[in-house]
């Protein structure tokens, strides 16, 4: 166990150095220069060859690329002074550097998106397993009926709308057309310590579309583990020992039918947290997916840069915890 | 007047009543599907009284297990219909409440199943998985009591250090090992009726025969009525009083096992008979495979069911045998014997035409 964890460990280290690396090469041998968004700013958008030239060597840009690679992966350990358009910044380790467009240290900034971002993730996660884990328990034990069928298909048939249409949808339908007072705050967000319902109805719209959106497929995958397991020997062995239907279907049923499901759960919660892009540009919420977004449009290095490390190391530890977890919940499974 | 339903009700409640414990009577279960129903089991009558074993022999989709799990109440009653009657212990369960059928099962009646390792949770420990058994029932008893009756019984089909054992998975534990655990989560609560589908046929032969040996020292200690299903006729010769020949969901032959094994009066028994390898056979003795496949229960076939894969129909007179289906009448020795054949003398055909070719050595003994 703690040999697979180390083994995970160090791959989950060569993969983040892998993204790191290509995102760096991606922008020094882009169509643009990654001093562009630093000169446009510096010179009122009056950027010439010449200034440009000028920028980029206070940035380093004209050192070889692996020297300034080397720079920022040395940052990362150990404090470093950056010196962007003139101005110095102390940047401490691990340094993920100052954002070209708004001159402030990006570490913190990534901090202080967190609290958004977590926000919707969690309240969208638990939306997810709230509906869809006890709908595809009900589909399951009534499968073949009516209901059940009405259900499959119309869940189907919202899984098969893209996600932004759907919470564009959302939004205009319960704020504009139906003006739903309980909407009216969404579009900021207020950390939960400023009061809670603040918080609560500022980002409660941005959770019911992708609280919905996800349960439609979390019904699904539960609904298909459930049949599956209710097939099995050990179901009819629980009925044939006189155990009332409802431990049957949840203590040996769902049981065994919630692995698989916590599984996606554990990959899907990781995306979220790692930046949950299309819901936070529709619902004007500012966290990390929003911040992340802004800094490609703006050609902003560090800031994508760092998203993008973070997205890669919340990944790599939900896939991580998705291994552990699973080898708890199934006895028969051996982390080697 | 109005005393006469009051004790019938009574003795129905107390269980002790007399003559067999489990009474079959003209079982049938149906299987409504888009292709039309599905008859699996038909006509099908037997009983079984305590601390005898009854075999229930057959190919797949004869309608064994079917029937058993019927017994167990073990079919959705969405997807199955059940007309006839079952007596368990004098209670009727055709038609009985789901709560009144909960409180038989796994109590007064109990199943284990062929291939332990699926029918046993793999999530939760041997011991966790007795102790449920034994509490769903017990209600009073504390978790403590549980443990020490499942450790309890762990020791009485042999497991070893069954203390510590009662803390493994079942993916811990060996083939053998699980069909034990199986066995004893099965008698947990001392049931008076045991129902063993196929229960050593995912287990190698020498386990077989341990499984065997501890289902009868089982049986004789609880004084069970034990219906073993399987399509072994080693394993009816060893363990049943009396076997049921199952065909396309009807009993065909039906009677003691010595009888069966000895005077069998029905070509499907014969075929049975010989497709048994035997060890101690001379070399000439040859095995003879039942020719054809188990008839669509969709569409099973006109008269005798068993008639397009009989090599015997051409002995009896006219088209009966594809006409019309024979009447499960008593054979030769007397009404204890019971089969379902046209042919005039099933005795001699086998005596003089079936034995001879399987075992030669045994027609100088039966002459």
């Amino acid at each position: 166990m703690f040999a697979y964890v180390v083994k995970r460990l160090i791959s989950g280290v060569l993969v983040v150095t892998l993204v790191s690396m290509a995102i760096f090469l991606l922008f020094w041998y882009g169509p643009s220069s990654p001093a562009q968004p630093i000169c446009d700013r510096e010179t009122s958008n009056r950027c010439t060859q010449a200034k440009l030239a000028v920028y980029e060597k206070t940035l380093g840009y004209d050192n070889p690329v692996y020297e300034e690679y080397g720079k920022f992966v040395k940052g990362i350990f150990i404090d470093r002074t950056l010196t962007i358009a003139s101005s110095e910044y102390e940047c401490t380790a691990p340094c993920l550097g100052v954002s070209f467009r708004t001159k402030q240290p990006v570490k913190e900034e990534l901090i202080s998106r967190m609290p958004a971002t977590f926000s919707i993730a969690i309240g969208g996660a638990f939306l997810y397993l709230l509906f869809g884990v006890p709908i595809g328990v009900a589909a399951a034990r009534r499968r073949g009926s009516v209901a059940d069928k009405a259900l499959v298909s119309s869940f189907l048939f919202i899984s098969s709308i893209p996600y932004y249409l759907f919470a564009l949808l959302t939004w205009l339908y319960l704020t504009i057309t139906f003006e739903i007072p309980l909407f009216s705050d969404t579009g900021y967000f207020s950390p939960i310590s400023e009061g809670p319902w603040k918080w609560f109805s500022g980002l409660l719209l941005a959770w019911v579309a992708l609280g919905i959106f996800g349960c439609t497929q979390y019904t699904r995958f539960t609904r298909g583990a459930m049949v599956e397991a209710l097939s099995e020997d050990y179901i009819r062995t629980a009925k044939s020992k006189g155990l009332p239907a409802r431990t049957i279907v949840y203590k040996h049923g769902l049981r065994a039918a919630l692995v698989p499901v916590v599984t996606i759960f554990g990959i899907d919660f990781g995306t979220l947290l790692a930046g949950t892009i299309f819901t936070e540009r529709i619902f004007e919420i500012q966290g990390i997916g929003w911040w992340s977004l802004e800094a490609v449009y703006g050609k902003d290095l560090p800031v994508v840069m760092a998203t993008a490390l973070f997205s890669a190391v919340v990944l790599i530890t939900a896939n991580l915890l998705v291994d552990i977890v699973y080898s708890i919940l199934d006895p028969r499974v051996r982390l080697s | 007047m109005t005393s006469i339903p009051m004790t019938q009700s009574s003795a129905a409640e107390t269980s002790e009543v007399e003559g067999p414990f489990l009474q079959v009577e003209d079982l049938k279960v149906t299987f409504p599907t888009e292709d039309g129903p599905i008859t699996a089991v038909s006509g099908l009558s037997y009983s079984v009284e305590k601390g005898k074993t009854l075999g229930i022999v057959g190919e797949s989709g004869s309608g064994k297990s079917v029937s058993s799990m019927a017994v167990m109440g073990l079919h959705d009653a969405k997807s199955a219909r059940i007309s006839g009657s079952i007596r368990v212990g004098g209670t009727e369960v055709v038609g009985l409440g789901e709560s009144r059928m909960r409180a038989l099962r796994g109590n007064s009646m109990a199943m284990i199943f062929q291939d332990a390792l699926a029918a046993l949770h793999p999530f939760y420990k041997i011991g966790a998985q007795l102790e449920e058994a034994y509490l769903v029932h017990h209600s009073s008893a504390s978790k403590r009591d549980a443990r020490r009756k499942a450790i309890e019984m762990l020791d009485r089909v042999g497991i070893p250090q069954p203390d510590r054992r009662v803390d493994d998975f079942p993916h811990q534990f060996s083939g053998g090992m699980r069909q034990r655990a199986m066995i004893a989560m099965g008698l947990i609560n001392d049931p008076s009726l045991l129902i063993a589908d196929e229960p050593t046929t995912a287990l190698d032969v020498t386990v077989q025969a341990q499984i065997l040996d501890l289902l009868q020292d089982l049986q004789r200690e609880f004084n069970s009525a034990v219906i073993i299903i399987t399509h072994d006729l080693g394993v009816i010769a060893e363990m049943a009083d009396d076997v049921l020949v199952m065909y396309a969901g009807r009993c065909v032959e039906y009677g003691s096992t010595k009888e069966i094994l000895v005077a069998p009066e029905m070509p499907y028994t014969w075929g049975l008979l010989s497709s048994v390898p035997d060890v101690t056979a001379s070399t000439d003795a040859r095995l003879i495979p039942i020719p054809g496949n188990p008839p669509s229960l969709l569409r099973p076939p006109t008269g005798c069911p068993f008639h397009p894969r009989c090599v015997h129909s051409d002995k009896v007179p006219g088209d009966l045998c594809r006409t019309t289906l024979p009447e499960l009448l008593p054979a030769t020795s007397g009404p204890a014997h019971l089969k379902r054949c046209h042919l005039a003398d099933p005795l001699k055909v086998y005596r003089t035409e079936v034995l001879p070719e399987i075992a030669p050595d045994l027609v100088e003994e039966t002459r």
